[in-house]
């Protein structure tokens, strides 16, 4: 989360609004950002930290582990239609990778905004791909991995 | 800023189903009509409301909706003072 926050410019001059879930109650939300959050990343965690209590939301999301009661590590990106676009979910005992959420929200946004779809890995700046029938069995001429 | 006012229990919607997936005549939503929606890329974000601390401001009652119009990235984490 603490990672998360630290990308929080990152995230924000992309125009994304972050919201951060777990089953705690937002008191001890509280208290984590001011004893500890705030002593890992300049101003703490910037988003609100929203109270899943009894792991409700976190099941219809696919990341509450009813045997532990908490939810996992679980990220979606939400487009501006409301539509899920991406989702990682991992077990707890590896953090995110803030640089590829941040690589795939760039990527959807040129799509959104273009049209066109981006191989794999792609970076802005990288060519992109403008799927279509005179693309088909040429793609090797415009890409390689 | 003024302090809200904040009792120790605070109702939030939790999951908001569209009322299609509601059993008919049911006032609440029932946990097992809940299981049955999961969230899939290429489909409609599950609304939610939630209670919320955030910071500078205090606790208020979010719901994912509010954000609709936005791009959201919703980060789940397993508790407050862990590890990684």
């Amino acid at each position: 989360m603490a990672a998360v926050a630290a990308r929080y410019p990152a995230l924000k001059a992309l125009d994304v609004e972050v919201l951060a879930m777990s089953t705690d109650s937002r008191f001890v939300h509280k208290m984590w950002q001011e004893q500890e959050l705030s002593k890992m990343v300049e101003g703490g965690v910037p988003f609100p930290m929203l109270s899943d209590a009894g792991g409700r939301i976190g099941a219809m999301y696919g990341v509450y582990d009813e045997a532990a009661g908490v939810d996992i590590r679980g990220r979606f990106i939400i487009d501006p239609d409301f539509i899920i676009r991406a989702m990682e979910v991992l077990t707890p005992e590896v953090g995110r990778n803030p640089d590829e959420l941040i690589r795939q929200i760039k990527a959807y946004q040129h799509v959104r905004a273009t049209g066109e779809v981006t191989p794999s890995g792609w970076q802005p700046g990288q060519p992109t791909l403008k799927p279509g029938p005179a693309l088909v069995g040429k793609v090797w001429e415009v890409w390689k991995p | 800023m003024p302090e809200l006012t904040d009792g120790c229990v605070k109702p939030a919607q939790g999951p908001i189903v569209p009322l299609a997936q509601q059993t008919a005549g049911a006032a609440h939503t029932e946990p097992q009509e809940v299981h049955t929606m999961v969230a899939r890329v290429g489909k409609e974000a599950i609304d939610f409301e939630a209670n919320a601390f955030i910071s500078g401001v205090g606790f208020r009652t979010v719901k994912l909706s509010d954000y609709k119009g936005k791009w959201i990235v919703l980060c789940f984490y397993p508790g407050d003072f862990t590890f990684v």
